[in-house]
Formats: structure tokens, C-alpha cells, sequence
């Protein structure tokens, strides 16, 4: 029987480009967007994108019991991919709209970047918006085929910082160094947009149709 | 690591079709807004903007539905603007697939509109688009103001001011043209550029008067813009995407090639 990858929709901005671009990259997997935790648990692999504030997803997968949900994909080993604030929303913690608790799988925290200053010691603007260099710090079945240092499209004002070396997948810098990728087992979470990330992109959402943690 | 600066090519679509043309050598059919965008792609842009210019309600369904095509075969970000005036507008168009869309006319109708849709959808996926015209004389200090309805009407709000605004009301990013400038080829409007983009804290997407790739090397040089917009040289083939990229690196500017 062929594999189901779920999409999480809980009603936020675009999360249906994810669904659309892991569509194109598919071998005969199944992809079903979905606000249903059960379709979730019953999901061979999950897709959890996100856009806008995190206390707004916080609230709403709480509200919905999407996140023990999450929580269960988790344990039961199954392959996760959390795409931006579904990257954030996987940390402990995060500043943004005066602190809310997330969901607690990385022990790393969601910071707003604040006023740095480029090489130039001109202000960088916020939100970080566009194509930035993403450094593979460990060799990982989700680079495969993708040059080190490739551009990945981002969009975001918070990043997340602290997390153990081991667990920092690619890196990233904009004013201050912070994770672009986090890995541990069967999750990864990016805080870049593959699904808009052309070609980079679409090979990482291929890649992981096809890891095996 | 640096953050690429971005360009990006406008199609102007009414009904379903581009309109002021577009022309690749090897396309059949200039119209496909998808198609195009399409090329774009390929072609190595790093968005497309989309600017509806329909008038009719009934026309609105095929802009989304032309969203919804472009967005499951381009897999690079997609703005959409053109008469967003509600908050369902939004949200139908984020729905179809766009990432960002850009209010113009409704936010100086309603300031409070641009709140209330960074505050629902995130300040990520709201761009605001100032029209802006010198108003100052020779001798006086510059002074631009903000005109609505395509560069028809004047609101006798200061361009900067208004800028400073909008991002304190939580738009992600500016996208401004100079109506002096479009569509004169005589590049953008540099003094602008940059009074905007060194008063707000946000991306600025520079629009209006590119007639060469040294125009697309001043906006960001000179101007401080983090991205660049520009129709014509683009789609009349005067350029290709690559060709610009390559030029602005070759000036020293950080590119995605």
C-alpha cells in the first residue's frame, strides 16, 4: 500500500504550497492536507509548515489537540518535517508576543533578531525576507543531492538559537549565526520555506519523502 | 553567508492574461500568466509579483484561479496585489497560493485594514505598495507624496511618513514606485529609494524606471532596496534574468545565480 504524508492545515496563510510542492516531487505517495489529528497519527509521515505569529499556531493546535498529535508522530518514530514556525513551534520556548511556551522537542529558543548590524554596520532589516546560504553542518540523508552552501528562500523575524552542535543541521547567518535546520531522529525543521525554494527546495521535500530515520 | 538580493520580474494580468505583452523567443502563448511565470522560474528569478488589474468582480475568480495554477507549478514566492480590499481578499488569495499580497488604495482608505491583516495573517505576507511622486520644487528640500488608483489621485500624505506608518502597523515590506519614474526608462528614482529605505526597518522592493541593468546596480547601491522590480526590460527580452544577475554580482552585490 502506498505511503500517506500528511500535511498540518490548521488554518493559517498559504500551507497549502507545501501540500502543491510536495505533490510534484511524490512517487506514488499520498498527500492529504489535513486539520484531523487521527489522520495525522494514521499518517506514514507529517509535513507541519507554518506561517504568521506562534502564539496563534500555539493556540490553535492546543485548542484542536493537534499538538499531542505532533507529539505522537514524534514517538512513534514516524518522519516529521516542520517548515518555518512549524520549525519554531517545536522548541521550547519562544520570545515572540511576550513569550509562549512551545512544544518542547528541541531544548532550543525562538529569538527575535532585533537590531543587528550587517559587516556593512548598516541596520538589517526584519523580516529576514529572501534567499540566504544555508551551511550543512553534518553530513544528512535530507542534503542529499543539495550542494553545501545552496540558497533556501526565508521568511521570518524570529530564529532559533541555543541548540546542542549535534542537533544543528545547517546553519545560517544573518547578523547573528542561527539554526536553519534542526535535526534529531526521525525530525527535521527548517526554518526556510522549501516549498518555495525551487529546485533546492523540492529536492529537500523529495528527500524527505524518501528518509528512513 | 549573505542575504541575496532579489529580482523580480511584475506581470500585469487582467482576466487571466498578461497584458503589455510578454515575449520569449521560444513561447507560443506570451499571455499564460503561468506560463510565464513559468520561464521566469527557469529563468532564475527569485519571486514573481503579480499585479491584478481587472476591473470586473466576476474576473476576481479567474485571478484566483490563475493563483491557484501558478502556485502549484512555480515553487518560488508569488506576491499578489491589485485590488485587496478586505479581509476575505486575503485570505482567498493565500488560500489559492499566494505567499504575500500588497495592499495600496484600501490602506490609505483604512490605515487600520493593514493592521488588522498583518495582525491575522503575520506582517510576513503583507506588502504594502506606495505610489509616490515628487511634490517639492527645485530649490526645496525633496518631498514625495502618495498618490492611489494608479498614480491618479493625490492623498497629500507624505511618502516617508507614510511608509514609517505602514511598518508600524506591522506591513512585512514596502514595494515602491516612483510615478515620476515608470515607465520612462530613465531608472529609478534613487533620492526616493533611499529616504525610504533608511526610514523603515523592513525590506524595500524598488519599481519604476528600469531601462538597464546598471538602473537594477543603483537601486541597491545607491537606493539601499533588498529587492528589485522591473517589467519591460524583462519581458520584451531586452535582458534575461541571468544576464542582470550576473551584472549586479559583477557590482559587487550578493546574487543567487
Amino acid at each position: 500500500m502506498s505511503e500517506t504524508v500528511a500535511v498540518l492545515d490548521y488554518g493559517m496563510g498559504n500551507l497549502h504550497s507545501a501540500g502543491k510542492a510536495l505533490e510534484r516531487v511524490a512517487s506514488g505517495q499520498r498527500i492529504l492536507v489535513t486539520s484531523d489529528p487521527q489522520q495525522l497519527r494514521q499518517a506514514d509521515r507529517v509535513v507541519f509548515p507554518g506561517v504568521g505569529a506562534i502564539r496563534h499556531c500555539m493556540k490553535v493546535i492546543t485548542e484542536t489537540g493537534l499538538d499531542r498529535a505532533i507529539l505522537d508522530v514524534i514517538d512513534a518514530g514516524k518522519p516529521l518535517l516542520g517548515v518555518c514556525v512549524g520549525m519554531q513551534a517545536l522548541m521550547d520556548f519562544s520570545e515572540e508576543n511576550q513569550g509562549v511556551d512551545c512544544l518542547g522537542v528541541f531544548p532550543g529558543q525562538v529569538t527575535f533578531f532585533g537590531e543587528q548590524h550587517g559587516d556593512t554596520g548598516q541596520r538589517l532589516k526584519v523580516p529576514h525576507m529572501g534567499w540566504n546560504q544555508v551551511r550543512q553542518m553534518h553530513p544528512h540523508p535530507m542534503w542529499a543531492g543539495i550542494a553545501d552552501d545552496s540558497r533556501f528562500y526565508f521568511v521570518h523575524s524570529y530564529c532559533v538559537t541555543g541548540l546542542p552542535d549535534e542537533q544543528v543541521s545547517g546553519g545560517c547567518e544573518y547578523g547573528i549565526q542561527f539554526a536553519a535546520a534542526a535535526t534529531r531522529r526521525n525530525v527535521f525543521a527548517v526554518q526556510f520555506h522549501p516549498e518555495k525554494s525551487a529546485d533546492a527546495g523540492l529536492q529537500l521535500l523529495e528527500n524527505f519523502l524518501r528518509w528512513q530515520p | 553567508m549573505t542575504l541575496a538580493k532579489r529580482i523580480i520580474p511584475c506581470l500585469d494580468v487582467d482576466a487571466g492574461r498578461v497584458v503589455k505583452g510578454v515575449q520569449f523567443v521560444d513561447i507560443r502563448d506570451a499571455g499564460d500568466p503561468v506560463e510565464v511565470a513559468r520561464r521566469y522560474n527557469e529563468a532564475g528569478a527569485d519571486e514573481i509579483t503579480f499585479l491584478d488589474i481587472t476591473a470586473s468582480h466576476q474576473d476576481r475568480d479567474t485571478t484566483l484561479d490563475t493563483v491557484e495554477r501558478m502556485a502549484s507549478q512555480v515553487f518560488i514566492p508569488l506576491t499578489v496585489g491589485g485590488g485587496v480590499r478586505t479581509l476575505q481578499d486575503i485570505r482567498n488569495l493565500l488560500n489559492a497560493g499566494a505567499d504575500k499580497v500588497s495592499i495600496n488604495s484600501a490602506a490609505v482608505r483604512d490605515p487600520d485594514f493593514v493592521r488588522e491583516a498583518a495582525e491575522r495573517f503575520g506582517a510576513q505576507c503583507i506588502v504594502v505598495a506606495i505610489d509616490a511622486k515628487k511634490v517639492s520644487g527645485e530649490s526645496e528640500r525633496n518631498r514625495w507624496e502618495i498618490f492611489t488608483h494608479g498614480g491618479r489621485k493625490p492623498t497629500g500624505i507624505d511618502a516617508v511618513e507614510w511608509a514609517q506608518r505602514m511598518t508600524d502597523y506591522g506591513a512585512g515590506e514596502i514595494l515602491l514606485t516612483s510615478m515620476d519614474r515608470d515607465g520612462t526608462k530613465n531608472g529609478f528614482d534613487i533620492a526616493l529609494t533611499r529616504a525610504i529605505s533608511d526610514a523603515v526597518p523592513v525590506p524595500v522592493i524598488a519599481s519604476g524606471g528600469v531601462g538597464n541593468l546598471q538602473h537594477l546596480v543603483d537601486g541597491v547601491i545607491q537606493g539601499g532596496a533588498d529587492a528589485v522590480l522591473a517589467a519591460s526590460i524583462f519581458h520584451f527580452a531586452e535582458y534575461t534574468i541571468g544576464e542582470a544577475k550576473r551584472f549586479m554580482r559583477n557590482a559587487g552585490i550578493e546574487m543567487r545565480l
